[in-house]
């Protein structure tokens, strides 16, 4: 029993709650945001140390004992998921003080930003799966209202295509546990878990696992993700951002988790599965990457990739994969805000999200444009960077498993990924100079500071490797041995 | 009772699925309405519906109905009437935007 594990879910609720009381005062909105943030952040830190020291660490709400109660797990898994989503949120609170319009900020916005960290960081603690889907709620809610807040027509059209989806795919989220629930008669994870092992997961939970697996696979935009790149160009950059950073990121935990914990006795269905939606997210994630001539359709296409990416590691299923997913996937949820940003404040600068009508940006800005060089090299994987460690895990996790056309389709896709995010740099950097000072949309002041930020932790992800690689092999081997999630949340058995 | 509740949920998943693939919205938000409907009465279902009192200490009877699927329902309703409430304001404002509630034409124009 720790108390204080309960906090990364409370603080930004209840600072979401106060800040509905005054929507006009916003710099006293902007400041209660960020200390929220950092607070969230200085408990999670502290409990990952506590982690490293005792073990992982649960609360029993309301004091019922496991199975009976809710109970909230915090490992290091989703204690550095907890991190990373704080680190991500705070940049995107940082860039939206100079790039949201007031008329945004009056109406709830940083509110329902709380919110949505709220249902974030829930996903990621609670051990109950219908919690889970109550969170989940929680943080869709929220992207539903950050998506249509501004109400432009674009935003309208997205918003009602981006809330059907959800909703179809959270009404099968209540089908699924309806019937988990009849099959086992349990909803904690640990406790199923258990049960399911019992029961030597035959067709029946197979099936269930498989519409598990649709679940999250549409919520993280794995395979299906036809609605991702239309309702992530739709809102303001700031927002867009928080999106990609997040919210495909919280369905790729719960496939990591429904399928380390729970359903990982039948890998020769379930896996397979997913290495074969992993290698299709990959390879149409790339034709759309390299398709697109707009900067948000090309980078919104990136994000499908690295889902791809991440997945393998769940496909392989073996230590050495797992770790460079959870490596990946920190870092991705990182790198991708801060592409978002930096292209959000191009398209800023010049109007248009058309990589044709720009060019030779590099002469007036400088600074942006070697922060978008580094930020594709890193997303890339180039060596001290921080996406190259990843993905030589993953990759050799595939050749040690055997599975060489994943491998292969992996490496491909990265170049894919260059490819695209050269395109950009070169189109909106390089070449003649187009747009003088007095041309610009918007300044980029402010906008560079969340950026400058954002590219330290990556930075810091690549060459403090030593430091970080720690902490993700505890996580990966924790969710290789599901014995250890079971025993802290039901006692020794 | 269960086959034949097992029959009515899928007859309303079967109507839900077909108002979803139509191209007005306000069908589609029919169709969200009906799918949920179906979802709901399949925790009762699956929870088991063998007969019992309902779940009130007070009753005194020898065995209850299992109280966990009615809170799970309970929960799962006030959140599907809370996103069909923002689910209608969302089609109304759309409709009040772009003039139409034909999915169809609401398609990304050439400019963007």
């Amino acid at each position: 029993m720790n108390n204080i594990v309960i906090l990364p879910i409370v603080i930004p609720f209840l600072t979401g709650a106060l800040l509905v009381l005054f929507p006009k005062y916003v710099m006293i909105q902007r400041l209660l945001s960020v200390l929220s943030f950092l607070a969230v952040m200085g408990t999670a830190v502290h409990l990952l140390q506590q982690v490293g020291g005792e073990g992982i660490q649960i609360l029993n709400l309301g004091g019922w004992e496991a199975p009976f109660g809710i109970v909230l797990v915090a490992d290091t898994f989703s204690l550095l998921l907890v991190i990373t989503s704080c680190i991500v949120a705070l940049g995107c609170l940082i860039y939206s003080f100079q790039s949201i319009e007031w008329e945004r900020e009056r109406f709830y916005y940083y509110a329902f930003i709380q919110f949505l960290i709220t249902g974030v960081n829930g996903s990621f603690l609670t051990g109950d799966i219908f919690n889970l889907f109550v969170f989940f709620e929680v943080m869709l809610l929220a992207s539903y209202v950050l998506l249509s807040l501004g109400g432009l027509k674009k935003q309208l059209r997205a918003g009602i295509m981006y809330v059907l989806i959800n909703i179809v795919s959270s009404m099968l989220f209540i089908v699924a546990v309806a019937y988990l629930y009849a099959v086992t008669g349990t909803l904690n994870m640990a406790h199923l878990s258990v049960r399911v092992a019992e029961a030597g997961q035959p067709d029946l939970l197979t099936a269930i696992a498989l519409l598990f697996l649709v679940i999250f696979a549409v919520k993280s935009a794995l395979l299906f993700f036809y609605w991702l790149p239309e309702s992530y160009s739709a809102p303001p950059t700031a927002i867009s951002a928080l999106f990609a950073g997040l919210l495909t990121k919280v369905g790729v935990y719960a496939i990591f988790r429904m399928f380390t914990l729970i359903f990982y006795h039948e890998p020769g269905i379930t896996h397979s599965v997913i290495a074969w939606m992993a290698g299709l997210t990959m390879i149409l994630g790339s034709i759309g990457a390299v398709a697109y001539g707009n900067i948000q359709k090309v980078l919104a296409y990136n994000i499908v990739i690295a889902i791809g990416f991440i997945v393998i590691g769940i496909a392989v299923f073996q230590e050495a994969a797992l770790t460079g997913a959870i490596y990946y996937l920190i870092h991705d949820m990182v790198v991708k805000t801060l592409l978002f940003l930096l292209g959000g404040a191009m398209v800023g600068l010049v109007g248009t999200y058309q990589l044709k009508e720009m060019s030779g940006m590099i002469r007036n800005h400088p600074y942006l444009g070697w922060m978008f060089f580094i930020a594709s090299f890193a997303l890339v994987g180039v060596p001290p960077l921080s996406g190259f460690f990843g993905k030589l895990l993953v990759l050799q996790g595939t050749l040690e498993t055997q599975f060489y056309v994943l491998g292969v389709i992996g490496l491909l896709s990265s170049l894919a990924v260059l490819y695209s995010t050269m395109k950009i740099f070169m189109n909106g950097f390089w070449g003649e100079n187009q747009l003088s000072k007095e041309d610009e949309k918007t300044s980029t002041h402010g906008l560079l500071l969340p950026c400058t930020l954002l590219i330290c932790v990556s930075l810091f992800l690549g060459i403090g490797v030593e430091w970080v690689n720690p902490y993700v092999a505890a996580a990966a081997s924790d969710l290789m041995n599901p014995a250890v999630y079971i025993e802290a949340v039901l006692g020794p058995a | 009772m269960e086959i034949l509740m097992s029959i009515t949920v899928g007859v309303l998943f079967m109507v839900a699925t077909y108002l979803m693939l139509s191209r007005s919205i306000f069908r589609i938000v029919m169709g969200l309405v009906i799918i949920s409907h179906g979802a709901h009465l399949l925790i009762l279902t699956m929870g088991g519906l063998q007969n019992g009192m309902p779940p009130l200490l007070g009753q005194e009877a020898a065995n209850y109905t299992d109280p966990l699927p009615q809170a799970l329902i309970l929960t799962a309703i006030v959140i599907s009437f809370g996103l069909t409430a923002f689910v209608l304001v969302l089609a109304y404002r759309t409709y009040d935007a772009h003039k139409t509630d034909d999915l169809d034409q609401l398609r990304g124009t050439s400019d963007e």
